[in-house]
């Protein structure tokens, strides 16, 4: 089986700055993997790359088997993303945001149809607590918790083979956090890998299967111990 | 491509009803410039009637940037733009969806200022045939011009000072030919009408393939 995530001497720039120097990383199938430095250590531009949303200009960049200079399309297809930006469209409302992501996501299958999309909308929005009326306020009116859950929810209506968390507790009330970890959990035992970024410490770390350090745009050997993440695989 | 095209043009026309921007600022921007027209060409009604068809297509084409620059602007809030790119759609189906949209509205738009230049100017309206399907040609080329270059201006931070310089130039040719066939139509000019209806169409179809075939990589530069 392909390597959920597999970059190999990959160099990324942010207009003419290298935000990516050259990194090495691997996350296996079903691995949940964390990335901790710095700001400015290139978390962000490693969950953005690997989403195809930064150009890559050297090197060796595959996604659950896809080229990622080649096929973004492809890759995007199967990646979900929960950025520092929601994704969210200010005057829809809850329910058709995610309706939205739900049916977009359908159009991989040629035979998929909308009623199939909807059906799953409505159930993610209760357990992510924005059932009854909170669906059908825009999210220009919500707070930014509830927007975050907004977020939370269109990432899970996607069923992505790979999912791309960019500071996910960030926003979040405690009751929101142990939600997001559970969805995280199931999301992996239903077969997904996990990449993401987070300043939460010991939250982090129990979440996740392995750390990795990054300075510089670069991933740097790490020497685990004992209040680092468990079962640390291996680092590229 | 069709499926991707109607899910992004059911949104945006979605986000229009919702924000009201096109009824409640659109539109009247539109009927001010007639208006003001108007004001400027009173009190010889005469000019006014025989420049309808040009005033109504200028009005036209100012709306259409608005239209165009807020097709592009609802995806620059909260990350849009990315999160449209990260549901792997089809980007000639985005490209539809969008154009679709601004179809639409400009559509909307063009009946109410038909009924404006009636009001207003005083026209007298004929030729159902020839102003139909030019308005119907011309406004297919302004959302696809307009679609192609909001994309091209949407990742800049003078987009709403460049999309005018770079659009305006660029659709003078609708701006001419849907102003002779409305003139023809109107009776205000003697002339073969449909000639100026396929010189819309081949800018149209222009448009179309180009956005069709380059507006992939246009998202990806934005």
């Amino acid at each position: 089986m392909a390597l959920a995530v597999q970059l190999r001497s990959v160099v990324a720039l942010v207009g003419r700055f290298p935000a990516l120097a050259g990194i090495d990383l691997d996350v296996a199938p079903g691995e949940v993997v964390l990335l901790r430095g710095p700001n400015g250590a290139g978390k962000t531009s490693v969950l953005r790359a690997c989403a195809g949303l930064l150009a890559i200009v050297s090197g060796e960049a595959s996604v659950l088997g896809h080229d990622v200079r080649r096929d973004r399309r492809s890759v995007r297809r199967h990646v979900g993303m929960l950025g520092h930006a929601g994704f969210l469209y200010d005057d829809l409302t809850a329910e058709e945001n995610v309706r939205f992501v739900a049916r977009a996501s359908e159009r991989a299958d040629a035979h998929a149809d909308n009623a199939g999309a909807d059906a799953r909308t409505g159930p993610v929005l209760a357990r992510l607590g924005l059932g009854g009326r909170l669906r059908d306020v825009p999210v220009a009116r919500l707070s930014a918790g509830q927007r975050r859950r907004v977020s939370i929810a269109a990432l899970v209506v996607r069923h992505s083979r790979l999912w791309l968390l960019d500071e996910p507790h960030a926003g979040l009330d405690a009751e929101g956090r142990e939600l997001l970890d559970e969805l995280v959990r199931e999301a992996v035992g239903a077969g997904a890998s996990v990449l993401f970024t987070s300043h939460e410490g010991d939250r982090a770390a129990a979440l996740a299967d392995r750390a990795v350090s990054m300075s510089g745009g670069r991933a740097q050997v790490h020497a685990p111990s004992s209040d680092e993440p468990r079962a640390p695989v291996h680092v590229a | 491509m069709w499926r991707d095209a109607a899910l992004v043009a059911g949104k945006d026309l979605r986000i229009e009803a919702r924000s009201r921007v096109a009824t409640n600022q659109v539109a009247p921007f539109a009927v001010l410039v007639l208006v003001l027209f108007g004001f400027a060409l009173d009190p010889d009604r005469g000019i006014l009637s025989r420049a309808s068809a040009g005033l109504f297509w200028v009005a036209v084409l100012f709306s259409a940037l608005l239209a165009v620059q807020r097709s592009f602007a609802i995806e620059a809030v909260d990350g849009g733009g990315d999160g449209l790119r990260l549901l792997g759609l089809d980007p000639a189906g985005i490209f539809m969806g969008k154009a679709a949209a601004v179809f639409v509205e400009l559509a909307a738009l063009e009946l109410l200022l038909t009924v404006g230049i009636v009001v207003l100017y005083g026209v007298e309206l004929g030729g159902a045939g020839l102003m139909v399907a030019t308005a119907a040609v011309a406004t297919l080329g302004l959302a696809a011009a307009g679609t192609v270059y909001g994309a091209l201006s949407a990742g800049l931070r003078v987009r709403e000072t460049l999309l005018p310089l770079l659009l305006l130039p660029v659709l003078a040719p609708v701006l001419l030919s849907a102003t002779r066939a409305w003139e023809v139509a109107l009776g205000t000019s003697v002339d073969d009408g449909w000639r100026w209806v396929q010189l819309l169409a081949v800018f149209a179809v222009v448009y179309l393939t180009f956005g069709l075939v380059g507006f992939g990589a246009l998202m990806e530069e934005s």
